[in-house]
């Protein structure tokens, strides 16, 4: 078990005018751990994610990020060239929508192939055979490599955007409700890909998701969030069999019984 | 949060030790209601011994278990678990999720009563997934989560169909498969052969006795008579720590099945108490 | 013959100056696309706009000018571009490269090879090589900035995963001194070679778009491509119809309705030259075909 955080959350807040988008959060996350950020629509999560991740500028606190090199600065700290690097190599997000996070018009092996061009990578045959390899991991099939994503199902862009994310050996993932946009029998398949890659790859992940159930599937530990504030964490399991907060409560028993 | 010492008499070679240990549920859905469920709980169970809860039902029996796991937090009082990489007794109670973890990961197994099925993934995996992720090689792993199915008599055209489609008690053997198929120093098994049929129930008894001959520390609830008398050392009345009673006049909850009568609030109360079982 | 209502070169002083400023900024930092504020010219944009307002900027009284579009001086754009500046700047002009002192195209470098001195501009239509996959500008010009470049490559990847070979044939991307990727105009990939280390100073103009940029003389343009796939210009493997040359760029003409056709240099000065010298066609160089 590693010793040292991959991400300290310190008193993140952010504000629009007097509006608080979130306030007072703080959490550690180690690596090859996953924690969920669970809440309904409006509670911050989001927010919360994309403060972290860099997509949002924080009004206060510190986000501190251990780098491959040992460092651990705040994100602030580094140079607009450092974050942009660390995003496509270091970290990858993982969008709802996944037109948000693909290239549509651009052939599903050059989407995954991107980042490694990215990185330096000039040949292209082997630029394509990683491609395939990850085409497959995702179960998507070797000859649909030179389509476009816009020929593609639902879940096939999730899976597409999930091994653009991954080409690059990231350490930390953040997802936006992965499996929000859709069919219950695709969000099964996706969900279940998360999690075997996830614990394949040892990643540390944020995943934000109203769905208890994903965040007890994917997640080990869970921040509970409303109007903004943390309300309660801990151990998922716990979060979930014995919920404290009234919110909490409220959220766990508005699940329905399958 | 009081703090209790371990009692005194515990030796140091016990592998879990509870003392003081309170629960209660406050149910802020029902206007903040608090409902104790069990108090001043305290035993030590130690390698080779089977630890069996008593009591009538809804007594605190699945809350004990599932505070000694961590699903549930406490009020008060200290869980400690020795851990098996450290030799240390560490406290579980404290509820700090990764600490837990680690726990779970070494040194305390559980067998709940039902499945959690994951979608898509085979029987043999969900076996086999618990050594894989201690590190233990993929087919090595599946071979011992074969032979383990088999020797649970489940038919070997399901190992590789996820188990959500199967019966209860094909369900409930790729569970105790899951949970025997490591060797944790303690196991928390939580009425294992519900729903097995007797040749089975008599390899899960064998099963339980053979991890006993290795000295893991077995705390348990059996409601199968048979079962409980095969394997038993000790038996703990989890009655004498019932925080219940006292309130029940007031209050009127049980943990048992309210008649129909009672609608949503009632069964929303139920599954607080109970904790939703995904 | 100059009209007293124009001034020299159509564009006022005060305009041209802040031209030049953008032009020494974008000599000062080969490759990058300094924005202008560029004026309504009287042709429409597409028609060389940004190439004019270069020209105009730089043209002195004792300069030579010769305009070619396409390789060709007799083409309307390059004719009407030349009476333009004949007209308002009363410079003269010429179709022979050893003689200008700025050459203005469209789509192609002569294959005369500039020398030192001269001056090349070249109109641009779409400045930004990143603009095809990346439609936002503020992002295109942070990725500029940050030397974020992947992202051509994965056009330069489409191509061989949908035609076995990059099939990017003009506007092909170059990198310049190893910092900015560029594009070099729509001059077909054959050119680009042209670019490396020019003694010449080369000067791009986009008049829609606002945008100028530079090589200095003797700066270094690479274009990109794979290790696996490597950078290759277009080859004919026939000889020019008229003046019998080869390694030059040709274009097809078609000579009558019934597939006849004929490939010939797209360089008409290049060509008349070589045949005032006496180069002639060889007998039977007629139906070549192109080869890429």
């Amino acid at each position: 078990m590693t010793t040292s955080p991959i991400l300290s959350v310190r008193a993140l807040e952010k504000r629009y005018g007097t509006f608080i988008g979130c306030t007072d959060v703080s959490f550690d996350l180690w690596p090859g751990e996953v924690l969920a950020i669970v809440g309904e629509s409006g509670s911050g999560k989001t927010t919360l994610l994309n403060c972290i991740s860099g997509r949002l500028d924080r009004s206060s606190g510190q986000v501190l990020y251990r780098m491959r090199d040992g460092r651990f600065p705040d994100l602030d700290d580094l140079s607009e060239a450092e974050r942009r690097f660390l995003m496509r190599t270091d970290w990858g997000f993982v969008h709802q929508n996944p037109a948000d996070g693909l290239r549509m018009r651009v052939s599903a092996g050059a989407n995954v192939g991107e980042r490694l061009m990215a990185v330096g990578e000039r040949h292209y045959g082997e630029i394509r055979h990683t491609a395939t390899e990850w085409l497959s991991r995702v179960e998507i099939a070797a000859e649909r490599i030179d389509d476009q994503p816009v020929a593609f199902s639902g879940g096939m862009r999730q899976r597409l955007q999930i091994a653009r994310n991954l080409v690059t050996r990231p350490r930390l993932i953040f997802m936006d409700e992965p499996t929000g946009g859709l069919d219950v029998s695709v969000q099964a398949r996706v969900l279940d890909l998360l999690r075997s890659l996830v614990s394949e790859l040892d990643l540390a992940v944020i995943i934000v998701t109203h769905d208890l159930a994903v965040a007890r599937l994917l997640s080990q530990r869970m921040i509970v969030m409303k109007s903004g504030r943390v309300v309660e964490s801990g151990l998922t399991d716990r979060v979930l069999d014995d919920p404290r907060h009234p919110y909490t409560q409220l959220l766990v028993a508005s699940i329905p019984e399958s | 949060m009081t703090f209790h010492q371990p009692t005194g008499s515990m030796p140091q070679s016990a592998l879990l030790s509870a003392s003081g240990v309170a629960k209660s549920f406050t149910m802020h859905l029902r206007g903040g209601i608090r409902l104790p469920v069990v108090e001043d709980v305290g035993f030590a169970l130690h390698p080779g011994e089977c630890l069996v809860l008593g009591g009538p039902s809804g007594v605190g029996k699945s809350s004990i278990l599932r505070m000694v796991y961590g699903n549930y937090a406490i009020d008060g009082g200290q869980i400690l678990v020795r851990n098996r990489r450290t030799g240390e007794l560490d406290d579980l109670g404290g509820g700090d999720p990764r600490l837990i973890l680690d726990l779970r990961r070494d040194s305390i197994g559980y067998v709940s009563q039902f499945l959690r099925a994951v979608p898509r993934v085979s029987a043999l995996d969900i076996v086999a997934e618990p050594l894989i992720s201690r590190g233990t090689d993929p087919d090595e792993a599946r071979e011992r989560a074969t032979a383990l199915l088999d020797r649970l008599h489940l038919p070997s055209a399901l190992f590789g169909l996820p188990p959500a489609t199967f019966s209860g008690g094909e369900k409930q053997r790729v569970n105790i498969a899951r949970g025997f198929i490591t060797d944790h120093p303690v196991l928390l098994l939580d009425e294992p052969t519900a729903s097995l049929d007797a040749a089975n129930r008599d390899v899960v008894i064998a099963l339980i006795k053979e991890k006993l001959q290795a000295g893991t520390g077995v705390l348990g609830i059996f409601h199968d008579q048979p079962v409980r008398d095969a394997v038993v050392t000790r038996t703990i009345d989890v009655s004498s720590f019932s925080a219940r009673k006292k309130i029940e006049a007031v209050t009127e909850p049980s943990s048992e099945r309210h008649g129909s009568s009672q609608q949503t609030s009632a069964s929303l109360q139920e599954e607080q108490f109970r904790g939703p079982q995904r | 013959m100059t009209l007293p209502s124009y001034n020299f070169a159509y564009l006022d002083e005060q305009t041209k100056r802040m031209i030049r400023r953008a032009i020494l900024k974008a000599i000062a930092i080969p490759g990058y696309q300094v924005p202008f504020a560029s004026r309504e010219m009287p042709m429409p944009y597409g028609w060389g706009t940004g190439g004019v307002q270069v020209t105009a900027a730089i043209l002195g009284p004792d300069d030579v000018l010769k305009v070619i579009d396409q390789g060709a001086d007799d083409t309307t754009n390059a004719v009407s571009i030349r009476s333009f500046f004949a007209k308002t700047a009363g410079v003269a002009t010429t179709t022979r490269m050893p003689d200008a002192t700025i050459v203005q195209t469209r789509h192609r470098i002569p294959e005369t090879p500039l020398k030192a001195g001269q001056i090349i501009v070249y109109q641009v239509p779409i400045p930004e090589p990143l603009r095809f996959l990346e439609p936002r500008e503020t992002e295109t010009r942070l990725m500029h900035g940050l030397e974020e470049y992947g992202l051509v490559h994965v056009k330069l990847y489409e191509d061989i995963a949908q035609h076995g070979h990059i099939a990017t044939t003009y506007a092909y991307p170059v990198k310049v001194e190893d910092r900015y990727v560029m594009d070099p105009s729509p001059i077909p990939k054959f050119d680009n070679p042209k670019m490396h280390n020019s003694p010449a100073l080369q000067l791009f103009g986009a008049g829609r778009e606002k945008r100028i940029y530079a090589l200095p003389p003797f700066t270094k343009v690479v274009s990109l491509d794979f290790e696996d796939h490597p950078f290759s210009v277009q080859r004919f493997d026939a000889p020019c119809a008229l003046c019998n040359a080869r390694g030059v760029y040709l274009d097809e003409v078609v000579t009558d309705d019934r597939g006849g056709r004929m490939f010939v240099c797209s360089d008409t000065d290049h060509c008349e030259t070589r045949r005032a010298e006496g180069h002639s066609p060889e007998p039977a160089a007629h139906d070549v075909t192109e080869t890429v």
